[in-house]
This record gives C-alpha cells, structure tokens and sequence, in this order.
C-alpha cells in the first residue's frame, strides 16, 4: 500500500484556523492532539465576538431585539445539531459537555427506571466520562455494571452478546475509542437492544467531529456529544433523547428558565427540551457550535472522513516503518477513526511528549481518561496522535522526523 | 520548554539508575502514584538510630521520575529520617539541575520526594500532608 500524498494535502483547511499562523519559540504548530480538543476555525471565533459585540443578551425572557436576536440564534444551533443527527430540535438538549449529558441520563433518567440488580452493560474501552456516572449510580441503588470485553485486535467482544443481556437494562458504549480508534458497530447493538427492550445510550464525543452520526440509523436512546472536539467552543455539549422518553425524565438541574410556573405549593416545569436547561445557558457557546456546526456542513463531513482516513493510513504506514513501535488498535484502518496510538520500546510516552514539544509537535500522553482499557493493554500509559482537517502530510513527516530523534536521545 | 529537560545528569540517571531494586528487612516502605503519566514509585529504606543506612526504589515511568528517584535515593543515604520529612523540594529541583521546571512534569519529579516523605511520615507515626 502506498499513500497518494499529494492527493491528502489537496484538502489542506490550514488556513481557516488562524492559530497555526502563530510561531512558537519560532515554530509553527504541529497540532496532533484533536481527539483531545479541536483547533477553532476563524468562522467559529468570529461568530462569538459578534455576540459578544453586537447583540449580547439573555435569551428567552427579552422583549427587545437583541434577545430576540441571541435568542433565534441559540435556537438555530439546537436546529442545526437536529438536523446534523437526524433528529427533532426537542429532542436535543444543551449541556456543558458529554460528560455532564451522560450524567443527566444517570440522573434523570436512570435513577427513577433502573433498580437494585439490574445491570448496566458498558466496555472496557470506556471513557471515564461513561463509566464513572454509572459507578455513582451503582453505590446509590444498587444496580450492577458488567463490562464487555475487548479482543486482541481492539474490537468489543461481542461473541455470545446475546447470553450477557440477561438482567441489562440499559447498554452504554462509545461509538469510537479515544485510544484504539476503534469504530464499533453500534447499529449492530441499537438492533440487539430494541429486540431486548434495553436502552441504548452512545457517547459520540469522537465521532460527531468526523463522520455521519445518524441516531436513527443507530437505533439509540440517548447520544452524548461535546462541541469543542467539532471546532466549537469548550463548556458546550450536547444530549440527544428520544421524545417518547423525555417527557417521562425528572428535571436534571432546578432553577430559572426550566419552569413554567412556580406556586407555593407546586411547580410546573418547562416544556422539553427548556425543562433540562436551568439557568442562564452558554449562549455564546452554543452560537460558536452552532458556527461550528455550519463550518462542518460547508467543508462537509463525507471531505473530513476521507482526508482523515487518508492521513491515518499515511501515518500508519510511517510509523508501521519505524524500529521497536507498538500500535495499539485494529490493523484494518476502514473501521478506525482518525487517532493512533503507539509506545516507543523502552520510552516512557511522557518522554516522547516532551521531547516532539521542542519541534512544536503536540501529541498526547498518558492513560487518556480510559484507564480500564490501559489495564486490559497492559501499559501505564500510550503516545496518542489524532487528525483533523487541518493536519498534512507534513505533519505526519515531522513527527516522525521527531520521533527518530527521541530515540536517539533516549536510547540507551 | 527547552532541550535542557533531557540534559546529561538526568539521561545518565536514567540509563544507568542508582538504588534500584528490593530490600529485605525494611524499615521504611511506601509507594505513590502520578495519575497524569502513570508513573508509579516506591521507596524502601532501612533505618539505623534515625540514620537511612540503604535505599532502594521500583517502579516504573518516564526519563524524569526515574532519573530523580535514583538521585534522591543517593541524597537520602546517612540523612536522618526528620531530615527527610524537612527535606526541601526546591533542594531537589537543583539537584537534578531544573529548578524552573514547568507545571506538568515537575509533578514527575517531585513524586520520588512525596513517597520518601511519605514514608517518613508513615515511620515517626506521624500524619504527611502534601503541600500541593
């Protein structure tokens, strides 16, 4: 297999984000940590300073323009998401991030439908985010967690899935591994679970940014989502719920904006999806996502998809060259998504880190907030380097520049 | 951040560690974790009239952490334990030649203080409470 190079660095979007036009200790940036967060195109940055310059003010209450204003914009992003994930606008309710929407989901919705002994079916290739909520849960009612398994090759297990679902009531599993890469096949899963009448809650945060997320298609629940890997904003996420069970989910936060009308001796909550929203929310983050999101449909999807899979194969056949490397995750790259993660025999990814900073190469090390699956591989910690848009084949041939001269630093 | 991170004292520490291994009959015996890097340290020392007469450290993680533990184990031979529960990490910091190193991996070079001090403590029957 040889990479087309030429044909990855057509689609170079470098220059809608305007940070990499910054030198730092005289280099330009080598950003490959977007699994992380995601680099703000100019789009994005340009439509909160409007906000915040032109018609900042509360939403939902104001008579005068400017909220009406805020207020249609806030909107606009919900309908944007909506239609991103082919859904309804009130079934999407705004949060800070994925992990404070997997947590409405324990709290609003677990607490009161999952009871002592039943189970909770997560993986062990699990963000923290979607296993720590459903441990705080399991110490207060008592419920059980049971955990797939991953195979050698960075796959869930699911051999004999159907001989595990007794007592589950409730499957929660990311959609793309924040350390494998692995894409899992979830539509497999949504399939399973309305056959069993289990829910199904996906944590999309690594896959919304970089390839068609369909909740129907899915056959999920819930979806958990986070803006600022999609070129949004930080403290701005998002929760899918299917209707018919929202409008049975207690409020999440209590507070101003969440009801309708408060008596001394009664409260009447807000409609969905207002009722989950208390308090003033991150307006001018959910109008960069929603920048964001437009960004994402003007460049389209199906474009980052491919220019990712792409740069990953060319990454993965550098780094494949490279002495004494071990890379984590499924070698077939079609069910991957754009990140690799790899050790350096006998360097610790820490070492790596700081070493490939002195080139301006960001790449991240450590346990990745996934520290059952670092178990199940057997290391402490792995090196991490995840693509987007913006990264080339250049980048990809520094790092390795980088990488040859960690070891010729550390070598013993 | 500058190359000087990765300079002679600490490669030659790392490459070749010092006190490296187990103790039988130990006095002193703690270990510490840095969640951020996954570095985990433990130290064992054996204690003669309040006087460290041996060390030695295991574990595993990055250049930094496993070269200063090997550094501080070298400082730590004929120190008195209550010198060890005072011992200054800026003391340390010169001594392994980066006194300004930045907020992420100081913690790498600091978790070898923390588990000797820990177990210090842990010794004199004392609480040890970490001054981050």
């Amino acid at each position: 297999m040889h990479t087309n190079v030429e044909k990855i660095n057509n689609l170079n979007h470098k220059s809608d984000f305007p940070i990499f036009e910054r030198l730092i200790n005289g280099k330009h940036l080598v950003y490959l940590d977007s699994a992380a967060t995601s680099q703000k195109p100019k789009a994005v940055i340009d439509s909160m300073t409007d906000f915040h310059q032109n018609y900042n003010s509360n939403i939902h209450r104001g008579v005068y323009s400017i909220s009406v204003e805020s207020t249609e914009k806030y909107e606009h992003t919900r309908k944007l998401l909506a239609n991103m994930l082919n859904t309804k606008q009130k079934e999407i309710i705004f949060t800070r991030n994925a992990t404070e929407a997997i947590n409405l989901v324990a709290y609003s919705w677990a607490k009161n439908n999952i009871e002592k002994d039943d189970v909770i079916l997560l993986s062990k290739m699990e963000h923290h985010s979607n296993i720590i909520p459903w441990r705080l849960l399991s110490e207060s009612i008592g419920c059980k967690i049971k955990y797939l398994e991953i195979t050698s090759d960075g796959n869930l297990d699911l051999e004999n899935l159907d001989l595990l679902l007794e007592d589950v009531k409730l499957i929660a599993l990311t959609h793309a591994s924040n350390v494998l890469g692995t894409i899992n096949p979830l539509k497999y899963i949504g399939k399973l679970c309305q056959e069993n009448g289990i829910k199904f809650l996906i944590d999309a945060a690594q896959s919304v940014p970089h390839m068609k997320v369909d909740v129907q298609d899915l056959g999920c629940d819930f979806l958990a989502l986070t803006g600022h890997k999609m070129f949004g904003p930080s403290g701005i996420g998002a929760l899918y719920v299917k209707s018919e069970i929202l409008q049975n989910m207690d409020p999440f936060l209590g507070g101003g904006d969440m009801i309708k009308e408060v008596h001394l001796d009664k409260t009447i909550w807000n409609d969905i999806p207002w009722k989950f929203e208390a308090g003033t929310q991150n307006i001018v983050g959910t109008i960069g996502l929603g920048a964001a999101i437009q960004y994402i449909e003007k460049i389209t999807l199906d474009a980052i998809t491919k220019h990712e899979f792409e740069l990953t194969n060319y990454a993965y056949e550098q780094l494949f060259n490279l002495e004494d490397i071990e890379i984590f995750g499924p070698t077939d790259l079609k069910s991957r998504t754009g990140l690799i993660s790899f050790n350096m025999k006998g360097i610790h990814p820490h070492d790596i880190a700081s070493i490939l900073d002195y080139e301006c190469i960001a790449v991240r090390a450590g346990h990745h907030c996934a520290q059952l699956l670092m178990a199940e591989l057997g290391v402490s910690a792995t090196t991490r380097i995840s693509f987007n848009i913006y990264n080339t084949v250049e980048d990809v041939d520094k790092l390795i520049t980088g990488l040859k001269k960690v070891r010729s630093i550390l070598s013993k | 951040m500058s190359e000087e991170l990765y300079k002679e004292i600490i490669l030659d520490h790392y490459q070749n560690p010092r006190n490296k291994g187990e103790l039988e009959n130990f006095d002193v015996n703690a270990t510490d974790y840095n969640p951020l890097c996954g570095d985990k340290l433990t130290f064992k020392m054996i204690i003669e009239k309040d006087i460290v007469t041996d060390v030695k450290f295991s574990g595993d993680g990055c250049a930094i952490s496993q070269a200063t533990a090997s550094i501080l184990t070298e400082i730590l031979i004929g120190k008195t334990v209550v010198e060890i529960t005072k011992f200054d990490k800026n003391e340390l910091l010169s001594s392994i030649g980066m006194p300004n190193l930045g907020p992420v991996r100081i913690k790498c070079a600091l978790l070898s203080l923390k588990v000797a001090k820990l177990g210090t403590f842990n010794y004199l029957g004392k609480k040890f409470e970490d001054e981050d």
